[in-house]
């Protein structure tokens, strides 16, 4: 119903990405399903790898916020370190999404979430001790998953819908 | 009805000197309470002093009030015309500002006289002016949600000016109330504004089956948001009710009241009428006969599980000597070892002297009697909810043999009342004494629990002798003599079942029951040991 909204949201962050960002829509589909990889800033833990995000906007889009799942597995506190990719993201929550907020906006918030975890408000409680009593740790377990997961071109899953 | 004002001087939230009990006096403990509460601006209290002069005295029960839908509505008007009155705020934004501060109405005056400007901000209110909210076509205008930008599109904004078309202001209101159940905490749709919706403004933008949900929800709220109010649970029961009674307070009194629907529940954690045992008591009691715990505890006082291919067994007689019927695999039930393996010790396992041996001897019987302990207590509660249900069908043929008494026997209406009193009599009897169990259950022997045993023994019989009265024939209820039995009986049961109650919430207050340290390990429970 919002397909106006949604080809102006896409065309701004295509044509000008927020930094780290390339955005792209998967072949054949609508434009409810977006493919996104972020690079994190050089002297960040999760450079330079390259993470693979799937944002899908759901039906009554903006109304009800998009869903983003990482498809590249990362070593970080707010994502499930599985091949579900879950984040949790404030901004995303039901009770704090805006219809006028961008997905610009959403994207700044992934990338500040890579740059700076968020313990606090964990999905993976022990990564997110480990972040907060024993960074060294933490920081070379992550980097070892950068290295194994994230230095290839992420892989989108075939969209069914 | 009371003064409106008095009644509803809000409680502040950290008030903690309430329900404070003075456990050096022996006699007085229960109207402690109450004079304690006397000087609290606690409006339940200031009511009990008129209205429930008999309930104060008793330690079992609280007093209470019961709110009606109209009662609830009018409560909110008359405090929003009082803020309305008082700090010259039109009345949508009163209402705005109490529900931000949750129907506290002295902490919102005094908040506001220090930082008006502050307490608007925080409340949604900013950059107020007193113009009616309005729609619009603004020209030249593009939606910021669909991006829609033809010309004449009807627009709204609030008077924090973020402007959007009237069709997403409208989904966005639907969702927010319909889907999440929101009222009166719906923000402006723009990202980052705090602005809460008024009514005036929902009035102009949805749809009038909308506003109606909009607008219980909000009575909903009033309710939600006060300590002291509680939704009665009955299914379709639009009541409340108010009591004083507070969380914290749980372990030392059993907070019991009635609703107008006749529905009688616990304050404290809305499950029906669980007099005599303490909320906390009731959740553990639920949760062990929900969960399949005491299965779980026959099973492996009874069964072993085979070593090699994990199914469950049952020895019902015979030798150690067992063969698998599942894997065929053969082992001594004594030490579960590989039968082969056992040498020369046939059908005498030496293996089982081992500590080991012992040890998960000792465990089986551990559980065996725990187990039993606690199927005497469930048994018995059991019996008595089973009871209560049979209690009841008889209590639906009652109002037949009540006509029926009137016409066989010449008795006029209110002479066959008796027999309504015995019903509800064994009713409410039978649901003291099956907590009872439950309470019994965990707690640990002293003196205390002789008495309350014997207090416990004594209702049973009463009730039980009713219940057999009860269930007599027609014709032999018209008897003039059983009837005064009857109704002897009913007001004994009923003496009974006081002076049960009285013992155990006194001593409750008073933080003398020991409860059995074993059952409630691992708790974060807060009944006294002493």
């Amino acid at each position: 119903m919002s397909t106006k909204r949604i080809t102006k949201e896409f065309a701004e962050v295509s044509q000008t990405p927020p930094e780290g960002f390339i955005v792209s829509l998967p072949p054949n589909d609508s434009v409810h399903t977006w493919h996104i990889t972020l690079q994190p800033p050089p002297a960040t833990t999760f450079y330079p790898g390259r993470f693979g995000i799937l944002l899908t906007l759901p039906t009554d889009y903006p109304f009800k916020p998009p869903v983003v799942k990482f498809v590249t597995r990362l070593y970080h506190p707010n994502v499930t370190n599985d091949s579900l990719g879950n984040v949790c993201l404030g901004i995303l929550k039901a009770e704090n999404w805006k219809p006028s907020t961008k997905i610009a906006s959403v994207l700044e918030a992934i990338r500040n979430l890579l740059i700076e975890p968020q313990p606090d408000d964990p999905l993976e409680e022990r990564i997110a001790d480990e972040y907060r009593n024993d960074r060294a740790t933490w920081e070379q377990k992550a980097k070892a998953q950068v290295t194994k997961y994230a230095l290839e071109d992420p892989v989108f899953p075939a969209t069914a819908n | 009805m009371d003064s409106e004002e008095e009644y509803m001087s809000p409680i502040s939230t950290d008030d903690d000197e309430i329900m404070q009990d003075d456990s050096g006096d022996e006699l007085s403990g229960p109207d402690d309470f109450d004079e304690d509460d006397f000087d609290e601006p606690d409006p339940d209290f200031g009511l009990s002093a008129k209205d429930m002069d008999k309930k104060k005295t008793a330690a079992h029960a609280v007093s209470f009030k019961v709110l009606e839908p109209s009662d609830i509505r009018r409560q909110q008007d008359d405090m929003m015309n009082d803020v309305n009155l008082i700090l010259d705020l039109t009345k949508e934004d009163a209402a705005i500002m109490l529900r931000y501060f949750r129907w506290n109405k002295e902490r919102l005056l005094e908040d506001y006289m220090d930082r008006p400007e502050k307490v608007l901000e925080a409340a949604g209110l900013n950059s107020s002016s007193s113009s009616q909210p309005k729609l619009q076509a603004v020209p030249g205008f593009v939606c910021d949600i669909c991006c829609e930008d033809e010309e004449g599109l009807q627009t709204f904004a609030m008077k924090c000016g973020h402007r959007y078309c009237v069709n997403c202001y409208r989904q966005y209101l639907t969702q927010k109330i319909q889907d999440e159940g929101e009222s009166a905490r719906i923000q402006c749709p723009s990202d980052g504004c705090g602005r809460i919706l008024d009514s005036r403004s929902l009035d102009l933008l949805v749809t009038p089956e909308l506003t109606d949900r909009y607008n219980e929800l909000l009575n909903r709220t009033y309710v939600e948001d006060k300590d002291t109010f509680k939704w009665c649970p009955a299914p379709d029961c639009p009541n409340a009710i108010e009591c004083g009674v507070k969380k914290k307070d749980l372990d030392k009194i059993v907070p019991t009241v009635e609703c107008l629907c006749g529905n009688r529940f616990c304050f404290g954690c809305a499950n029906p009428d669980h007099q005599p045992a303490p909320c906390d008591l009731v959740k553990r009691w639920l949760k062990k006969c929900a969960d399949d715990s005491e299965t779980a505890n026959w099973i492996s006082a009874h069964t072993k599980e085979c070593p090699k291919c994990s199914s469950t067994i049952e020895k019902n007689g015979g030798c150690n000597h067992m063969t698998c019927r599942k894997c065929k695999y053969e082992f001594c039930w004594m030490c579960m070892g590989l039968w082969s393996e056992h040498g020369t010790s046939w059908y005498n396992c030496n293996r089982y002297e081992e500590k080991s041996g012992a040890e998960a001897r000792d465990a089986q019987t551990r559980s065996r009697t725990s187990l039993e302990r606690y199927l005497h207590y469930y048994n018995r509660y059991a019996n008595h909810e089973q009871s209560a249900k049979l209690d009841k069908d008889i209590a639906q043929k009652t109002e037949k043999k009540m006509v029926q008494l009137q016409t066989t026997s010449g008795m006029s209406w209110i002479e066959v009342q008796y027999l309504n009193s015995a019903s509800q009599a064994l009713q409410t009897c039978r649901q003291t004494l099956k907590w009872t169990y439950a309470f019994a259950f965990y707690l640990a022997k002293t003196n205390l629990t002789e008495i309350f045993e014997d207090n416990q023994k004594d209702l049973e019989m009463a009730v039980e002798n009713l219940s057999e009265m009860f269930e007599k024939p027609i014709n032999e209820l018209s008897d003039p003599k059983l009837k005064v039995d009857i109704m002897d009986k009913t007001s004994y049961c009923n003496k009974r079942r006081i002076i049960l109650l009285e013992d155990t919430a006194e001593n409750l207050a008073k933080a003398k029951w020991t409860f059995n340290a074993d059952l409630m390990n691992g708790s974060t429970l807060l009944l006294n040991k002493h």
